[in-house]
């Protein structure tokens, strides 16, 4: 191993591999001898913390993860469900965090890459991508910088490879300076009959390597860079980043799907993290046989690389095809045609073993499942915080009635909250000619074409709420998501999350973990949406400074019929009444925008869901935007009424009159609840469908004018200048780039 | 009738051009770029995307493909070609327009909608149009920024511009010379766009405008001559 | 003082380009075995002493003109 350079001579190899003593104690046993230098190598990636979940595994059974329309459940390389009429959609979440702060461009582009790889491996064609970024905030040059790298990757990877990019979330917070998130979501379309999995399948098939050739990229990307914390050192561990090219990537997508179409593969698995040590042993321990691996057929493009680095090499854009005999050479007239090479590597064998050979010799025979199924599954010792009783109780103390001109400004100039179009300009979003909402709204929606369907999604991330209380907090998000997709007349139907935490060797860093899951479980449970699969990413910590406990729930809907004109924000029209759905604003601004914006404060305890309420407002959301009576809803989340209400005037550019009993209420962030524009006609039949369902509705005001006028009885008022906020909104982020 | 669209490796708006001529009730056929006869077809597109990855220049690895000398030939006996932001910049590398794209003045990849004002009527993108038509259609590119040394020669299909028409640097999205959104060659057979009308092919998209470009062509076509 | 410097991809390091660039050569019949894309940068920096120039324009490098992660650097002064 001395030739894979990590670290000095006199730490043990497997150390600097980043196995613990036990853990290689474990692979002993397992061989019942020492292991091979490859063989070390395998171990090493296969069962670091991001390819085994070793620290999260024993939780992560808690999900819900069965419906009727699941068809792929966790554990794939994607979920899988059934949209009907023989249509399915895959969908899949990935944090690219690590990489992307030691090289933000080309860790943001290949966290793209990856995730679309994991979607066409299930056989469908990617057709939209969503990102959710965080930073450290704007003044400081180093966050400027990785904001601007991750999003130019984002762009340069995404809008090459043509998928669009069609939403996502960008959010900045002190706990992300050292250590952002990047968290890629996608989602692909499929006939039924072209479903594929990632099996080896029986003895006697052919495994070909299909795309990049291999080189010294990311060697031990996965357990170096992936799996341990930030420290100043961090710039030693960078020989491990990856180079994307969505050139290959475009052709290598083309190539699979033409390959599933005329069913030309058993099985196939694309080559993340831990390379072709995952490639092989993966679908071989799902289909419960051994493989015979020769490493001399693999297209290298470096002559000189050892076994250990072409088993860890995370050289981009490769995919492995398992393939009956006689279809391989059609399999490799395919890849010739879309001019990307091959290469048969290896042979399905009967019984259990994965053996590797490199020049004439063996250099590794271990049970394929040894590097799956035996991975470590730790179950780390968790409890709460000793200072998480003290944040529920450090609120603020009773506010002065702040300048309420002042403060909406602060918070539409807040980069968090503004206008993010400075990043979705940069994306192509149109590609395919199905985006029927764009990037902007609550949810972005997409038309199926060949049928009725539309499929929205939304992403959702809150760090100060799940901080705060990372149960309340997980449960807020799949509510919020899912009303969310309801703004566009869909029906929620599943859920995928990247669980983004600190150290998991800390026991509160654990609590917050085994919380969030319970939280996010819960309100799943209570809307019926499945878990269909999600990623965990641990370590995002720098100096020993966790992250906030940051959750990123993907909510997958469908509307079928999808409405013709579904809301938007931009078709508030003069005279409108302004309705609000949900409970009046709480007295609570745990968590707000609010606070933080403008006391920089981050204290008490965010309400808890009503799941009986949540049901029921989703419902109503669905109904009306599919009811043709509603031209523009919003969900009130961060910045509370206020600013759901102010976003909507500048989208539309039309003033608003907003009129509140307490101050509190109108930035408040109490789940569950949106607002909506309604032309006079529709009003009474739109409170009769809200009654139906039993969800109380108050009449804030009117749309009309240029000002946005914030009214408490006839007493006070506050008005600010519509043209204001729209120029403050509009180059809150852009000032701060350029 | 039939049109070919053309695919690069690294094509990847050819669905959608597709999609676009199904609507105008025009068979479309991808044909892969390594194909050297298409003269069973009526007219050329060359559709958007990142043919070749882009690298070196843009269009400058494309336009050796195998296709690029029968879409030549063709452009040369009249039959339409038109070109679509990595098409058009394919078609200016080739030769068969005027010009060079270069990239956006701000360095920054532009996806959002614009406007252009149709100029001239006499091109195979634009002969459905009226002249000083305003359009909105999306655009959709990093290398958009027209150059040519003397714009006064170009035979100019079209040009960026305000909702109402204003044609000012103040609605210049990426700097092109003259706000030159789209060109064709003298003979008006030959042409070419930046931003994508075929992703406003339908209002539930946002704009419905586009269709008169991709109506343009389609009357353009006339039955295949050998 | 005029300096020039070559900042280019660490032979470690793909490059999808000069990949991309050699296969279209084959295909025009150019033979041609590996391909690389550099980047050529001259500058014009104050200063007398070679060895304090030289020292400015390593820090630019590793600051700014190449990619400490992915690209080596070579200055020629003069």
């Amino acid at each position: 191993m001395s030739d894979v350079d990590l670290a000095p001579e006199e730490v043990p190899v497997h150390q600097a591999l980043g196995m613990t003593d036990e853990e290689f104690a474990s692979v002993q046993d397992i061989l019942g001898r020492d292991p091979e230098p490859a063989e070390l190598a395998m171990y090493s990636v296969m069962w670091s913390e991001h390819c085994s979940y070793k620290s999260s595994r024993a939780h992560l059974g808690r999900f819900p993860s069965d419906a009727p329309w699941v068809v792929v459940g966790p554990g794939e390389n994607a979920g899988v469900v059934d949209l009907g009429d023989g249509w399915y959609a895959a969908l899949r979440i990935e944090s690219h965090n690590h990489p992307s702060f030691v090289e933000p461009y080309q860790g943001a582009a290949t966290g793209v890459g990856g995730i679309l790889r994991d979607i066409f491996t299930m056989g469908a064609r990617p057709v939209a991508l969503w990102d959710q970024i965080r930073f450290g905030p704007l003044d400081d040059a180093m966050n400027r910088y990785l904001f601007n790298g991750v999003v130019s990757g984002i762009a340069g990877y995404g809008n090459a490879v043509g998928v669009p990019t069609i939403g996502g979330e960008v959010a900045f917070e002190e706990c992300y300076a050292g250590n952002p998130l990047v968290n890629v979501m996608c989602l692909g379309i499929m006939k039924a009959e072209d479903l594929v999995y990632g099996t080896a399948g029986t003895p006697g098939t052919i495994a070909v390597l299909l795309g990049n050739a291999t080189g010294r990229d990311g060697i031990g990307g996965a357990s170096v860079l992936a799996s341990a914390s930030f420290d100043e050192g961090s710039s030693e561990k960078r020989p491990s980043v990856q180079v994307g090219d969505p050139f290959e990537e475009k052709k290598l997508i083309e190539a699979c799907l033409e390959l599933y179409r005329r069913s030309l593969v058993v099985g196939v698995q694309d080559l993340g993290a831990a390379g072709l040590s995952c490639a092989a042993s993966e679908p071989a321990a799902r289909a419960g046989v051994g493989m015979d691996l020769d490493l001399d057929a693999v297209h290298v493009r470096e002559g000189d690389m050892t076994p250990a680095e072409l088993l860890m090499s995370e050289s981009q854009e490769r995919m492995m095809a398992f393939v009956d005999e006689a279809k391989v050479d059609e399999v490799l007239a395919v890849a010739s045609k879309w001019e990307i090479d091959a290469a048969v590597v290896g042979t399905v064998k009967a019984g259990s073993d994965l053996i590797v050979r490199h020049e004439g010799a063996v250099v590794a025979t271990i049970p394929a499942a040894s590097l799956t199924e035996d991975a470590p599954k730790l179950h780390r010792p968790y409890g709460e915080p000793a200072w998480q009783q003290d944040l529920w109780t450090n609120t603020l103390p009773l506010l002065q009635v702040p300048n309420l001109k002042d403060a909406l400004l602060k918070l539409l100039d807040d980069p968090s909250l503004a206008d993010p179009r400075w990043a979705y300009e940069q994306y192509d979003h149109m590609l395919f000619t199905n985006t029927v909402v764009e990037p902007g709204h609550d949810a972005s929606m997409i038309r199926v074409k060949g049928t009725d369907k539309g499929l929205s999604v939304s992403t959702d991330g809150n760090g100060r709420h799940c901080y705060l209380d990372p149960r309340r907090g997980g449960a807020r998000l799949v509510y919020e998501s899912a009303l969310n997709v309801a703004m566009t007349g869909a029906r929620p139907m599943a859920v995928v999350d990247n669980l983004n935490f600190g150290n998991p060797e800390k026991t509160g860093v654990m609590w917050q973990f085994v919380e969030t899951l319970e939280g996010i479980s819960q309100a799943c449970e209570a809307l019926d949406v499945p878990v269909i699969g999600g990623n965990v990413s641990f370590y995002n910590e720098t100096d020993g400074v966790d992250i906030f406990p940051t959750p990123v729930v993907g909510m997958l809907g469908m509307a079928d019929p999808m409405p013709t004109d579904p809301p938007r924000l931009d078709q508030v029209s003069d005279g409108d009444h302004l309705l609000m759905f949900g409970p009046r604003g709480s007295r609570n601004l745990a968590g707000s925008a609010f606070e933080k914006v403008m006391h920089g404060h981050i204290g008490g305890r965010p309400d808890e869901p009503d799941p009986y309420l949540a049901k029921a407002i989703i419902e109503l959301a669905a109904q009306l935007a599919c009811s043709g009576k509603v031209p523009a809803m919003h969900d009130i989340a961060e910045g509370g009424v206020a600013l759901t209400v102010a976003e909507m005037c500048i989208a539309s550019e039309v003033g608003a009159t907003i009129n509140f009993s307490t101050w509190i209420g109108l930035f408040a962030e109490n789940p569950n609840r949106f607002v909506a524009a309604v032309p006079a006609e529709h009003v009474e039949s739109v409170l009769a469908m809200a009654e139906e369902l039993d969800v109380p509705t108050s009449e804030l005001g009117r749309f009309g004018g240029d000002v946005i006028s914030l009214q408490n009885g006839s007493h006070e008022s506050t008005e600010i200048p519509l043209a204001e906020a729209t120029v403050t909104y509009r180059t809150a982020i852009p000032r701060r780039m350029s | 009738m039939s049109v070919a669209v053309v695919v690069f490796p690294g094509t990847n708006c050819e669905h959608d051009v597709v999609w676009a001529l199904d609507d105008l009730g025009v068979d479309a056929e991808l044909v892969w770029h390594r194909e050297t006869d298409l003269s069973s077809f009526d007219g050329v597109v060359l559709p958007g995307g990142f043919a070749h990855g882009d690298y070196l220049r843009t269009g400058a690895i494309a336009r050796f493909s195998p296709v690029m000398a029968e879409v030549e030939r063709m452009a040369a006996a009249g039959t339409p070609v038109i070109g679509i932001c990595n098409g058009f910049q394919i078609l200016t590398e080739a030769g068969l327009l005027p010009g060079v794209l270069l990239e956006n003045r701000d360095l920054k990849f532009i996806c959002r909608p614009i406007h252009v004002k149709v100029e001239a009527t006499d091109t195979v993108l634009t002969r459905a149009a009226e002249p000083g038509q305003v359009l909105q259609i999306p655009l959709n590119s990093y290398e958009g920024n027209y150059r040519h040394a003397d714009p006064d020669l170009v035979h100019v299909a079209a040009r960026y511009c305000g909702p109402d028409g204003a044609v000012d640097e103040g609605w210049n999205p990426n700097g092109s010379i003259g706000s030159i959104a789209a060109v064709a060659n003298g003979a008006g057979n030959v042409a070419a766009i930046m931003p994508h009308p075929e992703r406003a092919m339908e209002t539930i998209l946002g704009s419905a405008d586009g269709r008169v470009m991709i109506q343009s062509f389609v009357d353009s076509l006339e039955p295949a001559r050998v | 003082m005029r300096v020039t410097v070559n900042v280019r991809r660490r032979p470690d390091i793909s490059d999808p380009q000069g990949t991309t660039v050699a296969r279209a050569l084959r295909d025009l019949g150019f033979e041609v075995g590996k391909v690389r894309i550099d980047k050529e940068i001259t500058l014009e920096v104050d200063g007398d002493d070679a060895a304090d120039v030289e020292a400015k324009v390593a820090d630019m490098c590793s600051q700014l003109l190449a990619n400490p992660v992915m690209d080596d650097f070579e200055i020629h002064v003069g």
